[in-house]
């Protein structure tokens, strides 16, 4: 049944060297997740959410422990097979959007694309589906300098679902967002989750995003404090 | 496919940073190519020069005769074979004596080469026509370096001795009926020209010669036994000698030149190399290689080179153009560069100049490109994401 997980993590521990003391960002943390789970990492700032979400998408390895994601252990990749893992089956989304400057809002979002093998007619109509859900389709030629932060958010978004990769790691998805805009951007990954089996897993403080979650794991300085299973708080969610 | 795609897509989305670096390289590129053209000019008008006023097409020369050799000169004299004397009539060469001797210009002593030419010649451009006065005067013509360093005016009498065919020494007063302003030191420096018959008689050497000089084009070389013919290549050797001295002096400047351009190029570079490391951790994220990373922004950075080039062809080709047939007028000083240097000097752009240019430049941003570069694509993804300069 091992295989039947999306990710696993082992004993994942992440220290940092920190003049004479060690920092450790993560202390052993054992967690399964299922494919097309919509979970959230909650915890207080400095709990090692985005440390933990870095290692699953093989940005980062661990001090010790291991991570197995889609069958492959992150700790064992090479370099180039983890650029092919993060390539073809992961989106991020950074805390802080990271969207390529000189790039148009269009050719942000396209982006992934061009390193997979998609016509140009092909990138072009995922791109603007993938405007659309975020409600940018009129601002493609606009540049990220100037963009509001919801709106740089929504490009970061957008640029992480448009491959329909496998797994999205989101870490405050909706930091910068408004009400309105943090529930609709939530219940078009909610439709991508159900749709295409999505996995989403996210960091996060919000109350709004923790409201759509179906698994909620809390972590308390590095190590895991709770993880329970709940039911959508949002009805309006899953209607849609 | 993608990755030039990207390289020029970044590099025209930079805009105004992109267009500086690009301007200031071709500032480079041009003033490089115009710098090198004005030198390479300068020689090839030096060369011109020397081969107008005194080398001719070839020279014969007597076996013994060798101007690297004061000592030498005594026997370096002979009588013009017929083969010789024949082209010599036919205005197709003209014969020059050359006997050691020395001037006292106001009581000191200056040691020269008496240089006898015939002054009915048009063969050189030395204007030995000046030397065309009665018998009752004895002319000498020198040139403005000679007359320099002797302090000697034009209608200054000055004692000069000579040495004979017999070794004995004799004297007598020359009139300076010319200070010739000449750009070839051969002919300046530390010589006396008086005409050819005057100087056979004094030295008791009728009808001798030390060289014949055969008019540019003349093609013919005849058998002269006991005379050997010299050519340009040889007899612009030791001009060649210099040129390349001289040009270790060039090289250096092209260096200093390009270490400018490079400098402002690299500082730009890495800065905004540096400055984009964020960017780097982002493309690694979505699946980037290191490789594919390091040959984007190498790419980027070289592209800076090719615009350069291309924007220096637009501006730079009309300019040294225009620049190459309107000619530089010299300001007097340069001729203190101890030179052969004309009046107007005509820069000469080799193709292996521009192309040389070209590539070194090529070269060297890819180069100050990949390096920082490099560097920063061996960083964890994470730390590069960061973003900060460490
Ligand atoms: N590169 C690093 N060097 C040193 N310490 C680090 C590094 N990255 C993270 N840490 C430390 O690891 C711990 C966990 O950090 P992490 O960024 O995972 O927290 P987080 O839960 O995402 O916090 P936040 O909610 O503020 O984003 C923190 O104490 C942080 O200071
Ligand atoms: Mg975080």
């Amino acid at each position: 049944m091992e295989n039947s997980y999306l990710i696993e993590t082992r004993d994942l521990v992440k220290t940092y060297p920190m003049g004479e003391h060690t920092i450790v960002a993560l202390d052993k943390v054992n967690l399964k997740f299922e494919k097309a789970e919509f979970t959230g990492l909650v915890g207080p700032s400095g709990s090692g959410k985005t440390t933990l979400l870095n290692i699953i998408g093989s940005l980062d390895s661990p001090t010790s422990g291991s991570a197995v994601v889609m069958g492959r252990k992150v700790e064992g990749l090479s370099h180039k097979q983890a650029s092919a893992l993060r390539n073809h089956h992961i989106g991020f989304i950074f805390q802080t959007f990271n969207l390529l400057p000189v790039y148009t809002v269009f050719e942000n979002v396209e982006f992934p694309l061009l390193l997979l093998d998609y016509s140009a007619a092909e990138r072009r109509k995922m791109t603007m589906v993938a405007l659309d859900w975020v409600g940018l389709a009129d601002r493609t030629r606009s540049k990220p300098a100037q963009l509001s932060g919801g709106q740089s958010q929504r490009v970061a978004i957008a640029r992480a679902v448009v491959k329909k990769p496998a797994l999205i790691l989101a870490d405050e998805p909706t930091a910068n967002l408004d009400a309105e805009n943090s529930h609709h951007i939530l219940q078009t990954m909610e439709r991508l989750n159900r749709d295409l089996g999505t996995t989403f897993v996210f960091a996060t403080h919000d109350e709004k995003v923790i409201d759509y979650l179906r698994r909620k794991i809390t972590l308390f300085d590095g190590a895991v404090a709770k993880d329970e299973r709940m039911e959508p708080q949002r009805p309006g969610g899953e209607k849609r | 496919m993608i990755i030039p795609k990207l390289a020029l897509r970044n590099l025209l989305g930079a805009g105004l940073r992109t267009w500086l670096n690009v301007v200031v390289l071709s500032f480079a590129f041009v003033v490089i190519i115009w710098t090198q053209g004005l030198y390479e000019g300068m020689n090839a008008q030096a060369e011109r020069a020397s081969v107008d006023a005194a080398l001719g097409g070839g020279q014969y020369w007597q076996e013994k005769y060798d101007p690297l050799d004061v000592f030498s000169l005594e026997d370096a004299h002979a009588i013009v074979p017929d083969s010789l004397g024949a082209m010599i009539a036919a205005n197709r060469a003209t014969a020059i004596l050359v006997v050691q001797g020395t001037l006292y210009p106001k009581g000191r002593i200056h040691p020269v080469m008496i240089k006898g030419i015939d002054p009915d010649q048009q063969l050189l451009s030395l204007p030995s026509h000046f030397l065309k006065t009665g018998e009752d005067r004895f002319p000498a013509l020198i040139g403005s370096r000679m007359a320099k360093s002797t302090g000697l005016k034009v209608g200054d009498t000055v004692t000069m001795r000579w040495r004979d065919a017999h070794g004995t020494f004799d004297a007598r007063d020359v009139e300076i009926v010319q200070v010739m302003k000449t750009i070839v030191p051969s002919i300046d420096q530390g010589q006396v020209w008086i005409p050819l018959d005057r100087l056979r008689i004094l030295a008791g050497m009728e009808e001798e010669a030390g060289l014949v000089v055969v008019a540019q084009g003349a093609l013919e070389r005849p058998e002269a036994p006991g005379w050997v013919f010299r050519d340009l290549d040889f007899l612009l050797s030791d001009i060649k000698q210099l040129v390349r001295m001289k040009s270790a002096g060039a090289a250096i400047l092209y260096f200093v030149l390009i270490l400018l351009a490079m400098l402002a190029i690299f500082d730009t570079q890495v800065l905004s190399i540096f400055r984009r490391k964020k960017e780097m951790g982002t493309l690694m994220a979505f699946g980037f290689t290191r490789g594919r990373v390091i040959r984007l922004f190498t790419l980027e950075g070289a592209l800076h080179g090719v615009l350069a080039a291309v924007v220096a062809a637009l501006y730079g080709i009309p300019f040294l153009t225009w620049f190459a047939r309107r000619g530089w007028a010299l300001p007097e000083a340069m001729d203190s560069y101890g030179f052969a240097i004309g009046e107007k000097l005509f820069p000469v752009y080799s193709a292996g100049l521009v192309v040389a240019t070209t590539l070194l430049v090529l070269v060297i941003t890819t180069i100050v490109s990949f390096l920082p570069t490099r560097k920063i694509a061996k960083l964890k993804p994470t730390d590069a994401l960061r973003g900060r300069m460490s």
